[in-house]
């Protein structure tokens, strides 16, 4: 007898600590997918078919309610697509041909993960882009300070004297000031 | 170090700025279709009133195929101008009643009028995910082929087929006609 599983994720009730409710606030945030989740009831042959469906519902973007997961979605389409998906799974469909179904409708919109391709290379390697350039001006500007301070200063001409009556003045000051003290 | 090099930063900035300009008037909620320029998909279903209807059963002209349901406000705005063009024969227009109820879609036909050459019925909305329907209304303009060449989100009114449909219609008919 195969042991029958639902998709069914039940709200723990929670006491009114509110050290209980932050942490069951960081909870919910960090686990979307599973806190959110539509209840709905499918029933799955084996464990590894559940899982598949929560993490396929859970990457797979609802394309009407935007910025929501198809697990986390209330909207009609998300609810059929989901039913698709379950469908998908039972029938035997891998993960891949699952979302080539989704993508030939959808497009890439519907992957929180978007395919790798011409139009998504700046989407996936932009961040990486801005890092770089960042580093090459730091790494420039390090470079040149280690140049600068390697350098020994040469002063000559008009400077120079400028320069030398400065440190004249300078030492006259400090002697005044050390006569003055004793 | 070149001088020059100094206004990187400036020419940065204003192409950064510039992109996030463009991204400020860019409608996210209106999403490119997959199926600009490929075939509508098969179906063997039925109408709303009970004939059953395939791919065959479409229009041998371009024609609408407008994705509605009871259930749908603006489906009622865009209404009326589907029923204009249905009564001045100006395109024939295929209904798809998505995610909706036999009986509260015939209804709603009965109190609203009837544009639709016929409208099939997509109880459970697996023909809607084979278009890509992400929520009606919907407007597909297809052309004699049964190919699919543009679509439309959300309320198509007299504004919107002034500007969109009736250009794209007029150069779709004179490639047609070639």
């Amino acid at each position: 007898m195969s042991s029958h599983l639902t998709s069914q994720v039940r709200l723990r009730k929670f006491s009114g600590f509110s050290f209980l409710c932050l942490a069951l606030s960081i909870l919910a945030v960090s686990l979307p997918g599973l806190s959110f989740a539509q209840v709905d009831t499918f029933e799955f042959e084996t464990q590894e078919q559940q899982k598949r469906f929560r993490s396929l519902s859970d990457e797979l973007r609802c394309p009407m309610c935007q910025n929501t997961s198809l697990s986390g979605s209330t909207g009609g389409v998300a609810e059929d697509l989901r039913r698709e998906v379950h469908r998908m799974i039972m029938e035997g469909m891998s993960d891949e041909q699952i979302e080539q179904f989704m993508y030939e409708r959808y497009g890439d919109f519907i992957f929180y993960k978007p395919r790798l391709k011409p139009e998504t290379i700046l989407l996936w390697f932009g961040p990486l882009l801005f890092f770089l350039i960042g580093a090459i001006v730091l790494v420039n500007i390090w470079r040149k300070a280690k140049k600068m301070d390697a350098e020994p200063v040469v002063v000559t001409g008009d400077s120079k004297s400028r320069l030398d009556a400065l440190i004249a003045e300078h030492d006259r000051s400090k002697a005044v000031a050390k006569n003055s003290n004793e | 170090m070149n001088r020059s090099l100094a206004f990187l930063p400036v020419a940065a900035f204003v192409i950064l700025a510039l992109v996030m300009w463009r991204g400020l008037y860019l409608d996210s909620k209106e999403l490119p279709s997959m199926l600009i320029d490929k075939p509508m998909p098969a179906f063997d279903l039925t109408t709303v009133d009970g004939t059953s209807v395939t791919n065959d059963s479409l229009p041998s002209e371009p024609f609408l195929l407008n994705v509605w349901g009871s259930y749908c406000l603006p489906c009622l705005v865009e209404h009326p101008t589907f029923m204009r063009l249905s009564e001045s024969g100006e395109i024939p227009i295929v209904g798809v009643n998505y995610r909706d109820q036999k009986a509260l879609a015939l209804n709603w036909l009965e109190d609203n009028g009837n544009p639709y050459a016929f409208s099939i019925l997509d109880e459970p909305g697996r023909f809607g995910i084979d278009l890509g329907v992400y929520g009606a209304p919907e407007t597909y303009l297809v052309d004699s082929k049964g190919v699919i060449r543009y679509r439309h989100v959300s309320v198509l009114d007299e504004t919107v087929w002034r500007e969109v449909f009736e250009p794209a219609i007029a150069e779709l008919r004179a490639e047609e006609a070639e």
